[in-house]
């Protein structure tokens, strides 16, 4: 084990070492130069304020390492008197302030180009949640939601980590590359922070507030990110995937992923058994309810009820249908009816008053729930 | 009628001693003894919080979740924050205010010694009442220092409203705390000690204590606005009844950010002190000093959103923080060229007081280009939230602060118990924590850029090196203090006698009165030093 350290240290300092020669690696040492324009400026600023700083600091503590090496008591080094110089004093305070200056030029520039949100040919809509992403395509009646797709097992060190481990999603948010992209960022509940470091976006999803950030991507390709901000429990499992493709790819993708999502509305009017409920449910649960109300459904006291052998579970099915769908105002309980659809709803209803010792024996039929929210849609709209 | 004259004039010629037992600590007004009171407190807590920041780090070591579950990993980082800030590095700077404003001005003790006493024994039961949340229903606060609304109020453990009274008991000590040293160093200076012959430990405190009055209120009243919230059906905070998410956090970094000052200028101070004794010249450009040091302090309520420069804040906005960030570099590098030009041309020995301020100087420095590059927004977009900001925040608190604190422990602690330390422990102490610091928390600069969130219990596994890497210097870092506390209680117990002016370049009126210090000093002004004047 201690070897193992050593040999970890070893192997970190030498990279290091190294490090000058992979700053080019997408992952490595430093920041990401990117696939955009302004990530590639943000990349270029950020090097040169890093050597000015260098510089600074080479000067600076070239001089105090003199000092100390030549001016030490030991080899006899009677000290000075002077104890101030008003020319010197100036001069160090201006000379920075200049240099300053220099930064803040190319600054300001860069960030006045981030700043141009006009003109923009796509407009995606995302919404952060507790802890999953949602993205809308505004223009093109599309939206879905992208969880974190890394085994629980790999988490729990039970199953071998695989290459993108805790940077993989079930959807991936794909995007046409050469096209001005506008993202119109919300949250559902607490603060969330959209970051992708390839396109250097980060900004804050606020719940009840719309912030604006954009980007024109060059290069297709697949750029991993994750929320950047305190979100609670598991605000370190809600990663972002970006999947940058051709515009002609785009449009095709856009076909087929509404083809999809008309095929999964049809799937509610056919009759479900329980047992295949109870099977998607299984997957359902564990994606949408098991991180706060645990895989075996106790919950965590004080903080997630226990679903196992529940008051409310077993009641009144309407009560059940309504929590899950609506949320409960004040807590942490989402709203899920709009995040799933209505065979997911009725199958996590179903396998909630099933499993854990749960028998009730009865299934929630997806017709069911799809009524429930047409009906509800309609008094929306009236 | 004689003995009586003899009895009254005994008690007006010789003090009395400390009284004995508990009483003597909790009935003091003696501000030595509040002052080794706040010091032994900040130890213990350095010690609380620094275990649960090694529980931090062991969680870290390697990638996935062995020892504790994402919750109880929040719950770790927000009490270590929270510990740090306001139960070990603050109280430790009041403690050096307490045991040396007064001997450095020539007065008996504090203006307002009830209070001090008040002051102190309000924060044991603050940090009580903010330990004991870890065993409630629901665990401790878990939103993270910062407690960013909505998280900290709608979505937050019912521990929160503990919490919020346990902050602002913390807060009603340090306002009670910088009163006492204002009036103390407006009022009782020796005659003759002039506002520019104030030895700079008590300026930037002087200063310091102004940001404390002016922002602690400010925090006292977000933490009232999170309580309304929570409890009174209030919404400042929920935009669904018409409030803003974004209003807690001006709010809180409107405090924020000069608590941050509040952390490092009395650290300046004693930089400022130990420097000149241990290069036995007088500190180069004192009055420059001063002035950057109030600098710092106006700049900083100007800074604020620098914090929040992701939130969504205007162009107009974005840049005026910027700019006012990057002026702030301006002042602090005229404190760090007068450091070096004061050690240029000394006659420089390298005891453990001075080996703790020469690191300070690099590695604050080192954590104020972090800080200058942070300030740069658009770039900040890409560091904001990561482990470059964990790194940069860290080299100014630990090798800042906290090394600040140890080398004053280690300058006056001679003055303290009359014992010279033991130089070779000090030395090993100063050795291992500076390469612990240094393993620690300079990889984190790396693993920030390469795109590592902070607070995140697991991560992917191309920081597993760099992580694990820092998981061991903390641990060196953590153990090495052990060092220190066994040198310390050696010193308070025995050692090498110390004299009246224990280190040879050392100057001041608190190295003119005998160490170890008697109880009482200054029942009369005293006239100021030959070197002084």
């Amino acid at each position: 084990m201690g070897l193992r350290i050593i040999k970890t240290i070893g192997s970190g300092v030498g990279l290091a070492l190294l490090a000058p020669a992979s700053l080019h690696a997408e992952w490595g040492f430093n920041l990401t130069p990117g696939v955009t324009d302004v990530s590639r400026s943000v990349y270029d600023l950020h090097m040169t304020i890093f050597w000015i700083c260098v510089a600074i600091a080479l000067a600076v503590f070239g001089v105090m390492f003199w000092s100390i090496f030549h001016h030490r008591k030991s080899r006899g080094a009677k000290a000075h008197h002077f104890h101030e110089n008003t020319l010197v004093e100036v001069i160090w305070t201006l000379v920075p302030v200049l240099i300053l200056v220099g930064m803040a030029v190319p600054a300001t520039a860069t960030l006045i180009k981030m700043y141009d949100f006009s003109e923009a040919e796509l407009d995606v809509q995302i919404t952060g949640y507790q802890w999953k992403w949602r993205y809308d395509y505004l223009d093109h009646e599309l939206s879905f939601f992208s969880n974190l797709s890394t085994p629980r097992e790999q988490i729990t060190n039970v199953a071998e980590k695989q290459e993108n481990y805790l940077l993989e999603v079930d959807r991936h948010l794909v995007l046409p590359v050469d096209t001005k992209i506008r993202f119109l960022l919300t949250a559902n509940d607490v603060i969330h922070s959209w970051w992708v470091p390839a396109l250097a976006v980060k900004k804050d999803a606020i719940p009840g507030f719309i912030n604006e950030a954009w980007t024109i991507i060059n290069e297709p390709g697949i750029y991993r990110g994750q929320c950047a901000e305190l979100c609670g429990q598991d605000h370190g499992f809600m990663p972002i995937v970006v999947e940058a493709v051709s515009r002609d790819e785009f449009d095709a993708w856009l076909l087929t992923a509404r083809a999809e999502e008309e095929a999964q509305a049809q799937a509610a009017e056919r009759s479900w058994t329980l047992d295949e409920l109870m099977q998607q449910g299984e997957q359902v649960y564990l994606q949408a309810c098991a991180a706060c109300h645990l895989p075996n459904g106790e919950g965590v006291p004080g903080a997630f009820p226990a679903l196992k052998g529940s008051p409310m579970v077993l009641g009144d099915v309407a009560a059940h249908i309504d929590i899950v769908l609506n949320g409960k105002a004040g807590t942490a309980m989402q709203a899920f009816r709009d995040q799933l659809g209505s065979v997911q709803l009725a199958a996590v209803i179903t396998y909630e008053r099933n499993a854990w010792g749960n028998s009730l024996g009865e299934a929630v039929s997806p017709a069911q729930i799809a009524r429930l929210l047409q009906s509800a849609d309609g008094e929306g709209e009236q | 009628m004689s003995t009586l004259d003899t009895t009254l004039e005994t008690h007006s010629d010789e003090h009395h001693g400390p009284a004995r037992g508990l009483g003597r600590w909790l009935f003091t007004t003696n501000h030595k003894d509040i002052g080794s009171m706040y010091l032994w407190f900040s130890l213990l807590m350095f010690l609380v919080g620094g275990s649960m920041a090694l529980m931090i780090r062991a969680e870290l070591f390697q990638p996935g979740l062995q020892l504790v579950e994402p919750g109880f990993f929040n719950q770790m980082t927000t009490l270590h924050g929270l510990i740090m800030v306001f139960g070990a590095v603050m109280p430790a700077f009041v403690g050096l205010a307490n045991w040396m404003v007064p001997m450095m001005i020539g007065a008996p003790d504090m203006a307002l010694p009830r209070m001090n006493n008040w002051s102190f024994w309000i924060l044991p039961f603050a940090f009580a009442m903010l330990l004991s949340t870890l065993f409630m229903t629901g665990g401790a606060p878990n939103f993270g220092w910062t407690f960013y609304a909505p998280l900290s109020t709608t979505y937050a453990p019912p521990s929160v409203t503990y919490f919020i009274f346990a902050i602002h008991m913390m807060g009603i000590s340090s306002i009670m705390g910088a009163i006492n040293i204002i009036a103390t160093i407006l009022n009782m200076r020796t005659p003759g000690m002039t506002m520019m012959k104030l030895p700079l430990f008590c300026w930037t405190w002087l200063i310091t204590a102004f940001l404390l009055i002016a922002v602690m209120p400010v925090l006292a009243g977000v933490v009232t606005m999170m309580l309304m919230d929570i409890h009174f059906g209030t919404s400042f905070f929920d935009a669904g009844g018409g409030g803003d998410p974004v209003l807690f956090q001006h709010l809180f970094w409107f405090f924020g950010h000069p608590e941050v000052y509040i952390m490092i200028l009395p650290a300046f101070g004693i930089i400022s002190q130990i420097i000149p004794a241990f290069a036995r010249k007088r500190l180069f450009g004192y009055a420059s000093m001063v002035y950057a040091t109030a600098s710092i302090a106006i700049l900083s309520f100007l800074v604020w959103a620098h914090h929040m420069f992701t939130v969504g804040i205007p162009l107009a906005g974005e840049l005026f923080f910027m700019y006012a960030t990057m002026l702030i570099a301006v002042p602090t590098g005229v404190k760090v060229f007068n450091w070096v030009a004061t050690m240029f041309r000394g006659s420089m020995t390298f005891e453990t007081p001075m080996l703790f301020a020469l690191a300070f100087v690099v590695l604050f420095t080192i954590g104020g280009f972090s800080g200058l590059m942070l300030a740069i927004a658009p770039v900040d977009f890409q560091y904001h939230d990561t482990y470059f900001v964990v790194a940069h925040f860290h080299y100014v608190l630990v090798p800042g602060a906290v090394f600040s604190i140890m080398a004053g422990v280690y300058y006056w602690l001679p003055k303290w118990t009359g014992h010279m330390l033991n130089e070779r422990m000090g030395r090993l102490h100063f050795w291992l924590s500076f390469i612990g610091v240094n393993i620690t928390f300079f990889p984190m600069h790396f693993i920030g850029l390469a795109g590592m969130p902070r607070r995140i219990p697991d991560y992917a596994l191309q920081f597993a090196d760099f992580n694990m890497i820092a998981s061991v210097g903390a641990f060196l870092f953590g153990l090495s203090q052990l060092i220190f506390v066994w040198n310390v209680i050696a010193c308070v117990r025995g050692g090498r006698k110390a004299e009246a002016r224990a280190w040879e370049g050392a100057e001041g009126l608190e190295w003119e009165v005998p160490s170890p210090a008697p109880y009482h000093t200054f029942a009369e002004p005293p006239k100021l030093p030959e070197s002084v004047r």
